[in-house]
């Protein structure tokens, strides 16, 4: 018995909008909503709405046999439910046939997994209460942003309490080994691992449409064939790509959805092998050998590294600044604070900021909204310095209300009710008044803001008291 | 007296003080009582015409001799995308390397209008537009090869035949800094020849190298004194790596002028000592600034810090790199400081990366090229302003700042260090000096105070009238000379 696992990854970031020096300490909305909702509406007409669709019509046809797996992060999520709720609605029919297995990720596709184990478990966790409320789902295997993989994630995520990761099958890791094998980590010998075939994988996400490439055109018919000239005692084929591979990545036009609809028909036809959802393949196969990968790896250009995030010297800056600022992130009590922090770590905006444009330039610049590197890096450090001094701010009236010992806060609390007793008397008053005038009703409004302060600025005593 | 003017800039289309300098300079002239014409390569329409006559360069026919052998060259892109483009090359064979890199060059980058780029920075332009300056192949003398946007496109060259005739033609002048600035200097100096036989005039006067040859075309025509104006060098904007045919352009333009204007004695020694000109005929006129009144601030800080400013363009000349290093220096020591470098130009990359790789870019900002109201709004919010020019002429941006009651620190190596007693003066290399005074500007309020209070004094003196009224003597000690 052998595996097809298809694993499909779906994620938008949420651009920055071009925010000015002048902008620092003014305007603290940081997202290009114009360009975050026409991409993600041309993407789900292209891509997300279409091959929903197809995968909904193979799994009807094939029942019990045809499946299919995938990740959605944290935050393309969010911008479907703003921009296009149509996907999330279809996401959750495919979810509801039982053929879809769903994996967890960070919530916010973010390099936290490199840098902070607190941030990285409570994305995690996030995802995971996400997954549950969309698709009544609970994933038990978990894909890093990017692939990303190295023996301390491994032991990260095996505390989370999944059973099997996804990573990639990079060659200076496996040597000789074959991709096509269930392998466990070598310092949590209960995770498995599933490992990218990147050939195959690759042949379909980035070669599907190459003119140049000597088996173009590529048809199910001789993609069996290479199938099963894979050794027999190969157990898993691993084809982990980008969703938006299908109709985005390669266009329609391309012939990628006749593919994707006649291929399990060919695989059934003509092959031994199955299609199997991560979480069967690992129940199903015997793990054959320890992996062990110090270093971090990824699915990312040539060298496999993470040098498409962090390697020159802008990078590095923007993310060591960013987690700099996770303590006092933690200390705040504050919604749009906590959301800004998630959305800023995604590792798109890292990647913007890449300067190695040569051999890999053609998917560096795949909805890139910066014309340059260095525009994309001045523009995040501008962000980001408002939302430190931002931090500050709340931080200095956190700091102030801690610095108050419990007498001097109760006083406070006492001055403040009383404060609200009177402005809530002279409300009384007002709209008494100005219950039949009609003219005055500007005054009334300002007055209920004031004291809708006073209210808030008490419960934050309160609060602080408990402390 | 009727003095017929060459620009490159005016304003608002500057990128620079060239512009700034030569309008105040010619505005005060004429409320002299000088009658001006004055000549740019190209008109917005929105300009003061209220100095004079304005002359836009691309309207004035010309009648030229024309050999013309077109060349196409066709764009083979792999997919067949893009259109066929067709360049017109004159005159010249286009067969070596250099010349079909020049047209790799046009096909490729809409707008490379970097004045002063250097080797460097164009191999990170290439980089940037996916193509590898290593990969540019020819193939049998007819092929072009090239790696674009991922792609390899062929590019093919024909051949077309060789015509000549007379043709009137008006130039179409960028007015910029862009890399057909020869032509268009070139150019430009025809249109002078025609401006000079249709204008009456008693003096010419050329402003910076670009319109020396205009100069020097116009007095052959019309047999008036040529002054020449040195607002720069070429040793000021490119230190010891000159670029040498703007180099002799300088000097052809300095040896034929009857008076060589400069902008500040540092920039008179290198005309004496580096283009070897007759000290008796060179002489300093400083530039000035146009005074506003007891400015009010008008802009609000939305950021606690102080702010601390560069303004200019990001080249060598300003000295970026050394205002990144002092801005370490103080970042290190005091947290409520921010730093800002407004301005573009061949180092602005490089100057990103610096700025990265000392860790401050959390308080360093980059604004990028900054027009009209944001240079205000700048200047008004800012505490200290630094100008750390390698070698500056002149230098009227910290009068600018003066005049928002910003206090500024100015390089020794610049010619407003001559005129501005009561600046903060370092030697551009000194970082520890360029972050101690930062420190106490911020820190020390008596300090900030008292350039203030004497900063108003100085700019009262520094007019343009003044300059004018020097200008106008030297129009008329020409004349005399002249007639001798």
């Amino acid at each position: 018995m052998r595996a097809i696992i298809f694993y499909f990854q779906v994620h938008q970031p949420f651009r920055l909008k071009q925010y000015r020096f002048f902008e620092i300490g003014y305007d603290h909305y940081y997202y290009d909503d114009f360009a975050n909702r026409s991409v993600m509406q041309k993407v789900a007409q292209k891509c997300y709405l279409p091959m929903n669709d197809l995968l909904l019509e193979l799994i009807e046809k094939y029942p019990g046999k045809f499946k299919v797996s995938f990740s959605i992060s944290g935050v393309a999520i969010d911008q479907f439910k703003l921009y296009a709720p149509e996907v999330l609605d279809s996401f959750k029919k495919l979810a509801q046939t039982g053929q879809v297995e769903f994996l967890d990720e960070t919530y916010a596709h973010s390099l936290a997994s490199l840098k902070s184990p607190r941030e990285f478990e409570r994305q995690v966790r996030m995802h995971n209460q996400l997954m549950r409320e969309l698709f009544n789902y609970n994933p038990k295997v978990f894909r890093n942003t990017e692939l990303i993989y190295s023996d301390d994630i491994a032991k990260m995520v095996y505390k989370l309490g999944y059973k099997a990761i996804l990573t990639e099958g990079a060659k200076h890791v496996l040597g000789w080994r074959s991709p096509n094998f269930v392998y466990y980590s070598g310092v949590e010998p209960k995770l498995k691992l599933l490992l990218k075939n990147y050939q195959l994988s690759d042949d379909i996400a980035f070669r599907f449409s190459n003119r140049f490439w000597d088996q173009w055109p590529l048809t199910a018919e001789k993609y069996v064939a290479w199938l099963n000239a894979i050794d027999k005692k190969h157990e898993v084929i691993n084809l982990f790509m980008d969703y938006e591979t299908f109709g985005e990545h390669q266009w329609a036009e391309t012939g990628i959805f006749d593919f994707m609809r006649a291929l399990p028909e060919y695989v059934f036809k003509y092959t031994d092998f199955q299609f199997m959802t991560p979480s069967e393949a690992i129940n199903t196969f015997q793990p054959v050998a320890p992996i062990n990968v110090p270093n971090p790896i990824s699915w990312a250009d040539e060298a496999r590294d993470l040098t498409a995030w962090l390697g020159n010297e802008m990078q590095n800056e923007a993310f060591d600044k960013i987690y700099s600022l996770e303590d006092k992130v933690y200390q705040i009590d504050d919604q749009q604070i906590w959301k800004d922090w998630l959305y800023l770590q995604t590792s798109d905006h890292f990647y913007y900021m890449c300067t190695k444009f040569f051999a890999d330039g053609d998917v560096h610049m795949y909805f890139n909204p910066y014309k340059n590197p260095y525009d994309a890096f001045v523009n995040y450090m501008n962000v980001v310095s408002d939302f430190e001094l931002r931090l500050k701010q709340k931080y200095t009236e956190l700091g102030d209300l801690i610095a108050n010992s419990p007498e001097q806060i109760k006083a406070l609390i006492d001055k403040y009710q009383q404060e609200i007793k009177k402005l809530q008397q002279k409300l009384k008053e007002l709209t008494q008044k100005t219950a039949g005038k009609s003219t005055s009703t500007r005054s009334k409004s300002t007055k209920t803001t004031r004291s809708k302060n006073a209210k808030t600025t008490r419960s934050r005593n309160t609060k602080a008291k408990g402390k | 007296m009727r003095v017929l003017t060459f620009g490159w800039e005016f304003p608002p289309h500057i990128s620079g003080g060239l512009g700034t300098a030569c309008y105040g300079l010619t505005k005060a002239l004429s409320k002299l009582g000088v009658e001006i014409i004055f000549v740019v390569p190209k008109l917005f329409g929105d300009e003061d015409v209220q100095i004079g006559k304005l002359i836009s360069a691309s309207e004035v026919p010309v009648r030229i001799l024309r050999q013309v052998k077109t060349e196409y060259l066709e764009n083979y892109s792999l997919e067949n995308l893009s259109e066929p483009i067709n360049l017109e090359f004159e005159k010249e064979n286009y067969f070596e390397f250099d010349r079909f890199f020049e047209k790799v060059r046009k096909i490729s980058i809409n707008s490379p209008l970097i004045p002063y780029a250097n080797p460097q920075t164009f191999d990170e332009y290439l980089r940037l537009l996916g193509i590898d300056k290593e990969q540019i192949q020819i193939k049998d003398k007819e092929f072009l090869v090239y790696q674009s946007e991922g792609q390899t496109n062929f590019a093919k060259i024909t051949h077309d035949d060789v015509r000549s005739f007379y043709e009137q033609v008006k130039f179409d002048f960028s007015g910029g800094y862009g890399q057909n600035l020869f032509q268009e200097v070139v150019n430009y100096a025809l249109v002078a020849r025609e401006i000079a036989k249709n204008e009456q005039f008693d003096v010419i006067h050329a402003h910076d190298w670009l319109t020396y040859l205009a100069g020097v075309e116009a007095k052959r025509i019309s047999g008036k004194p040529l002054v020449v104006h040195v607002h720069a060098t070429e040793f000021d904007r490119s230190g010891e790596n000159i670029n040498y045919t703007v180099y002799q352009i300088e000097r052809y333009g300095m040896q034929n002028a009857d008076i060589v204007i400069t902008v500040s004695n540092w920039t008179r020694n290198i005309v004496i000592n580096r283009y070897g000109i007759d000290p008796d005929r060179v002489f300093t006129v400083y530039n000035a600034v146009d005074h506003l009144p007891d400015y009010k601030k008008h802009f609000k800080k939305t950021v606690p810090e102080k702010i601390v400013t560069f303004l200019g363009r990001i080249t060598f000349q300003k000295g970026p790199e050394y205002f990144i290093e002092a801005a370490k220096l103080v970042y290190d020591r005091c947290q409520d400081v921010r730093f800002v470098m407004a301005g573009s130009g061949d180092m602005y990359w490089r100057m990103i990366r610096l700025a990265a790789s000392r860790r401050i870019t959390d308080r360093f900002h980059f604004t990028g090229f900054l027009r009209g109201i944001d240079v205000i709004r700048l200047l008004d919010i800012s505490d200290v302003y630094v100008m750390p020019s390698v070698s500056e002429p002149f230098g009227i941006s910290p009068l600018e700042a003066m005049r928002f009651n910003v206090p500024v620190i100015i390089s020794k190596q610049s010619g407003v260090a001559e005129v501005l007693k009561h600046a903060l003066k370092v030697d551009f290399w000194d970082t520890h000096a360029i972050a101690d005074y930062i420190y106490g500007l911020v820190k020390y309020k008596g300090m900030a105070q008292i350039f203030r209070k004497y900063a108003k004094q100085e700019l009262e003196q520094l007019k343009w009238e003044n300059s004018a009224k020097k200008v106008l003597w030297l129009y008329q000690k020409a004349l005399a000379d002249f007639k001798k």
